[in-house]
């Protein structure tokens, strides 16, 4: 992104400097912006000043409740210190407990066992319809995008409700449509309740819904790939996937980059696709990911203190996970 | 005809082909569902589905709009729409104010404000749940349109923060310097160039702030837990769970009516959001 023009207009100092007696008005705020020969205190203040309203929101309602949260994961924190008994500290215990844990163990491995499969499903996907939109005649694209538009919009829980009525056991549309095949009679069949087609089945639904994003911003970045450089290396020999591999894929690198870590930021912590597939069928204790079972020990069961704890590793995680995509954006914008 | 003229038709029909396959399986669902909304329950409840509206019928909105037993739908909307327009509005002003702080400004901590940015946009939520609950217990916000729109507004506070700062970055200050050697105020440059430039990075991260806040699902069913405070989402789900056995062409018609605002504004300004997200995607 191109930051060039920032560094040379507004004069680099500190907002530490103390608050102001009075605040500037239209006119004199007019001047710092423009020029920085006001005196350096009324200067100062002005991007403190656009700041302090969602700094303000920010700290108030995520700096703090992140604060609580890191409190609770090492206190003693049930129901009764709900209702008000004392919350003594009890160091890592919360930590040691849930990290012995073998069904955290279960839960956190699923869970990237999902987020992964989904991930590289729908970045295959997505780039794959990308690429067939910039062969399309027109008309065909416009049909495309309405389609992808359509399944991209759809709220997620209205998806899961959706589809949790197509794949129905008796009167789905989906066991009927299978067992027109000849030889399958699907009618009756549970998608939900083993629970590796219960993934299954959370799987498409995510799938349909993320493909849509991927294969619009593929698009869009492929738009822009010069078309001489790849007519170039046509005429020079080279087959389609090798100009995919080796012009494509290097101006698109850091969207497929930033792409793929969103995919899997936003899939490593579902909840609601499989909260409510759950609600519609599947076994909680065989098909929750991290996200719902956080929600069902501390919700749930009333165990504060553990959900606290498997948050905060969640957190960790996350922050893990898009250090590098954070690091990456920071480097790109040369801030 | 020409071998490498066949060839290319042949791939030609293959693509449209494959075209009509990922618009079918796209639009599948969602039809799927307008479909199921406007059919008699015992209709779709046969042996063999009906594909299309033959027996249409708007009872299954009926029965939706007049239920006004555990799960009443007009309530949920008028709270859904409440909550929602207020964070969009909250959350652009409070997004652009901060935007114009860190494109038009140096000073120090901008860097590690950027960053906070990123990160909180990191945190999910399923881990605030519990604190969320118990920091807005503490201040009687639960239940309330308040409690769920100050928590929505930092939701989606960091992602409009950052779309926007992309769009305010695209204008060059030097058009508003232009304007303003021509004879205008700093207030009339910025209406008159700068803001229409930026109207359309408004609508689209507007759009985003609104899809969000209206299809957020968790923090709604934590906070909003007495049933006449419900959001269209948590309606939906405690309305399937009670009406799954009996009848899903009710449940079809009020995931309609939860989904169509969302699907019409999206298709409406889809143009701007999708350039708007190159725009943020190629530039950050």
């Amino acid at each position: 992104m191109a930051v060039a023009p920032l560094g040379t207009r507004a004069a680099p100092t500190s907002v530490t400097g103390g608050p102001p007696a009075n605040l500037p008005g239209d006119r004199e705020r007019d001047r710092i912006a423009r020029r920085d020969r006001r005196g350096r205190r009324v200067v100062a203040l002005t991007p403190a000043m656009l700041l302090v309203p969602a700094t303000a929101v920010l700290l108030v309602i995520i700096g703090w409740p992140l604060v609580q949260l890191l409190v609770i994961s090492f206190q003693e924190f049930g129901r009764a210190q709900v209702f008000g008994a004392p919350a003594p500290f009890v160091g890592f215990d919360n930590y040691a407990d849930v990290l012995g844990d073998a069904t955290f163990w279960e839960v956190l491995g699923r869970s990237i066992l999902f987020a992964a499969v989904n991930v590289v499903l729908a970045m295959v996907l997505g780039t794959l319809v990308a690429l067939l939109m910039t062969r399309l005649a027109k008309p065909l694209r416009l049909l495309v995008s309405v389609g992808l538009l359509l399944a991209w919009a759809m709220p997620a829980l209205t998806a899961v409700v959706v589809w949790g009525w197509m794949f129905d056991t008796q009167f789905g549309v989906i066991n009927y449509l299978l067992s027109q095949l000849p030889g399958v009679d699907m009618i009756g069949h549970s998608w939900l309740i083993d629970p590796l087609s219960f993934f299954g089945v959370a799987t498409v639904i995510i799938t349909w819904q993320s493909v849509p994003f991927v294969a619009f911003t593929i698009y869009a970045g492929l738009t822009q790939v010069p078309t001489e450089v790849l007519e170039a290396a046509q005429l020079d020999g080279a087959s389609g996937l090798a100009r995919f591999r080796f012009i494509v894929f290097p101006y698109l690198r850091s969207i497929f980059l930033v792409v793929t870590i969103l995919q899997v930021i936003w899939d490593m912590r579902v909840f609601t696709q499989i909260y409510a597939l759950q609600g519609i069928g599947g076994i909680r204790e065989q098909t929750s990911t991290i996200g719902v079972y956080i929600y069902q020990v501390s919700v749930g069961s009333g165990d504060f203190a553990a959900g606290g704890a498997i948050a905060v590793i969640l957190v960790v995680i996350m922050m893990a996970i898009s250090a590098y995509y954070v690091r990456a954006s920071i480097k790109e914008e040369q801030l | 005809m020409t071998p490498a003229l066949a060839r290319r038709r042949a791939t030609n029909v293959l693509l449209g082909a494959v075209a009509i396959v990922v618009f079918v399986a796209s639009v599948f669902p969602v039809y799927w569902m307008l479909n199921s909304s406007v059919l008699p329950n015992n209709a779709i409840r046969g042996p063999v589905p009906h594909f299309w509206p033959d027996e249409f019928t708007l009872r299954n909105y009926e029965t939706v709009l007049g239920d006004g037993g555990r799960a009443p739908f007009l309530p949920a909307l008028m709270t859904s729409l409440t909550v929602t327009l207020i964070t969009v509005a909250a959350a652009l002003l409070l997004a652009f104010l901060a935007a114009l702080a860190v494109t038009r400004f140096r000073f120090k901590g901008r860097r590690s404000f950027i960053i906070a940015i990123l990160l909180i946009q990191m945190i999910p939520g399923e881990a605030m749940i519990v604190s969320t609950f118990r920091v807005l217990d503490g201040w009687q916000l639960l239940n309330t349109i308040a409690g769920l729109t100050i928590v929505y507004v930092a939701t989606v506070l960091p992602f409009t923060i950052w779309t926007l700062r992309g769009f305010v970055g695209g204008v060059p200050i030097e058009l508003e310097e232009a304007a303003m050697i021509d004879g205008c105020t700093r207030m009339q440059a910025f209406r008159r160039v700068t803001f229409p430039l930026l109207a359309p990075g408004l609508v689209a991260t507007g759009v985003f702030a609104f899809i969000q806040a209206w299809n957020e699902f968790l923090l709604a069913l934590v906070i909003m837990q007495r049933p006449d405070m419900m959001t269209l989402p948590v309606w939906l789900r405690t309305f399937q769970q009670a009406t799954q056995t009996t009848n899903w062409a009710a449940i079809m018609a009020g995931s309609t009516l939860m989904a169509i605002p969302v699907i019409i504004f999206f298709l409406i300004v889809q143009g701007r959001m999708t350039s708007g997200l190159v725009a943020g995607a190629v530039k950050g």
